[in-house]
């Protein structure tokens, strides 16, 4: 089966694109960026503030898995309704930096759309830690799992 | 415990992404690497170093030569280091997909 969602980051960037065709109407892929408590339920985070306006901000708010909070929040440049917004997002109290995010949203056809993120950062590192975030905590979740499986057994 | 050199690290280095270029085509003594650059035979000899300590190069001896050839196995985990990020957004939109499909048949 063709994957969905594709990642773009060439070596030496400091940039990447993420793709994924959905099977929704454009509107409404739209509107799951720009709705609050739309926002909410995909993303799994609170939604403190939601500003979907030009020159508006967004704040979320996260626990992860051992009950810590951590916010995240950006501003938004601008936003042009079914077709493109550009802002700002930061993971606060992180080393990551501050990355520029433009999404292109596409027709296709009347049920299915396209959506093209472009992600810049601030430099080439910053990027890849950004990538190997994942692939760390898979190792941690993993080592975590082993540990509890031998607390168990003890 | 010592820690190990972060591969990612040793990747990043553009001499040593080239010694992983010149080896992927065939197994090389460090004499036959260092003659493809013009720096000094020690600096190759120290990349080689770093890109074996981090198992992206595995030596065998043919006689009294040191051959060494990649290590198809090890590459292809850090090929792979970016699968979590993709799989993350995977089933973030996923998420986003069945959220939306729920919303359609609401209204």
């Amino acid at each position: 089966m063709e994957r969905k969602t594709k990642i773009d980051a060439q070596e030496g960037r400091q940039d990447l694109f993420i793709t994924r065709e959905f099977e929704l109407p454009v509107d409404l892929l739209f509107k799951a960026y720009v709705e609050a408590d739309l926002v909410e339920q995909w993303m799994t985070t609170k939604v403190v503030k939601m500003e979907s306006k030009k020159h508006g901000s967004y704040q979320f708010e996260s626990t992860d898995y051992k009950g810590n909070r951590f916010g995240m929040n950006g501003a938004i440049h601008d936003i042009i309704p079914n077709k493109k917004i550009t802002r700002t997002f930061e993971m606060e109290g992180t080393p990551y930096g501050i990355q520029l995010e433009v999404y292109q949203f596409e027709e296709l056809t009347d049920d299915t759309s396209k959506l093209t993120m472009h992600v810049i950062y601030e430099s080439g590192e910053q990027r890849d830690e950004v990538l190997k975030l994942p692939f760390a905590q898979g190792i941690n979740m993993a080592h975590q799992r082993l540990e509890d499986t031998f607390k168990k057994s003890k | 415990m010592e820690t190990r050199r972060d591969v990612f690290q040793a990747i990043a280095d553009p001499t040593r992404r080239a010694i992983l270029s010149l080896v992927f085509l065939q197994a090389m003594t460090p004499g036959a690497i260092a003659d493809n650059f013009d720096s000094a035979r020690q600096t190759i000899s120290k990349h080689i170093q770093i890109l074996a300590e981090c198992e992206l190069l595995q030596q065998t001896q043919t006689g009294r030569e040191i051959y060494y050839h990649i290590n198809a196995k090890k590459m292809k985990e850090v090929a792979d280091f970016i699968e979590p990020f993709r799989k993350m957004w995977d089933e973030r939109f996923n998420k986003l997909e069945a959220v939306m499909k729920k919303y359609k048949t609401k209204k």
